[in-house]
């Protein structure tokens, strides 16, 4: 039985969870600043 | 006052926190960046394969400092809940419920990856093997304290509650440790204890610098979960407004 596959498969899990786990913040810090910004201009504080 | 509780003094004030670690955020990236290619090189490509399992254990590489980094943050997630807990700190509720989503990644890739290891190893993907088990018990924790968290409206009091999950949960961290010994279990043995290694310094070097590479990965992630948590906590305040309004946040 060809191992590549089973390692390649882990390697390749474990890159999409852990860049996925690195990226939703940054992603998730921009929407939240551009919705404080957008009620900062709206309500003029 | 000595310098180690001016530290902690000031890493009570969120301002203060969100820009030194906002500084600190980028190097952690590249040290983990820099390690992992490291740890990657020497253990895909360097190292060489196992005599008894052959190249599937090339797996262990990101297996083990995985499993390792899913117990490890788990502790630190009941220290900091405790320390939330009994001192009312909010930079540690804060740290500890960011830690989570962390600790279930580290849980899920160690699942997944040595249930990829375990098929061609053991002839399947999954046994309900104690020390499997107990992984998985401990990645329902993590979701369970995410869940908790997210059931309150008020961050303080679902920091508290998910907290008082996390010390509930610490039981757990004996057991998968000590499954191996404890029961006869398929899963092997520790390589790695307090007495020494039974591994190869060629595949031992590139798991410990991997295990090391996982430390950065956390501490960064950790960071940038904790920001995004204190600006939404404190939208409403001065310094966040401000913070925005320079365009340095």
């Amino acid at each position: 039985m060809s191992h590549t596959p089973f390692i390649l498969a882990a390697y390749g899990v474990a890159t999409l969870l852990l860049l996925w786990g690195a990226l939703a913040p940054v992603l998730r810090a921009r929407k939240l600043k551009s919705e404080i910004r957008a009620r900062l201009e709206r309500t003029g504080d | 006052m000595n310098p180690i509780m001016k530290f902690i003094h000031l890493m009570g004030s969120p301002p203060w926190f969100y820009q030194f670690s906002g500084r600190l955020i980028p190097w952690l990236w590249g040290l983990f960046v820099v390690l992992a290619a490291c740890g990657l090189y020497l253990g895909l490509v360097k190292a060489p394969p196992d005599y008894l399992q052959g190249e599937s254990a090339r797996i262990m590489y990101i297996h083990v400092p995985s499993a390792w980094m899913s117990m490890m943050i788990y502790a630190l997630m009941a220290v900091m809940g405790f320390v939330g807990l009994v001192w009312h700190v909010r930079i540690a509720e804060i740290l500890a419920i960011s830690s989570a989503p962390i600790g279930a990644l580290f849980t899920a890739v160690a699942l997944a990856s040595g249930s990829l290891w375990g098929r061609p190893t053991w002839g399947t993907y999954w046994v309900w093997d104690a020390r499997l088990t107990s992984e998985l018990v401990l990645l329902f924790l993590y979701l369970g304290v995410i869940g908790l968290y997210s059931a309150f409206d008020e961050p303080r009091k679902a920091a508290r509650a998910a907290s008082l999950l996390a010390l509930v949960g610490l039981v757990n961290l004996p057991i998968i440790h000590y499954s191996v010994t404890w029961w006869n279990t398929l899963h092997q043995g520790s390589s790695i204890g307090a007495s020494g290694s039974s591994i190869h310094p060629s595949m031992l070097w590139p798991l410990l610098i991997m295990a090391l590479a996982t430390k950065f990965y956390y501490a960064a992630n950790l960071l940038s979960r904790a920001r995004i948590r204190l600006i939404e906590q404190d939208q409403r305040k001065n310094w966040v407004r401000e913070l925005l309004q320079e365009g340095t946040a």
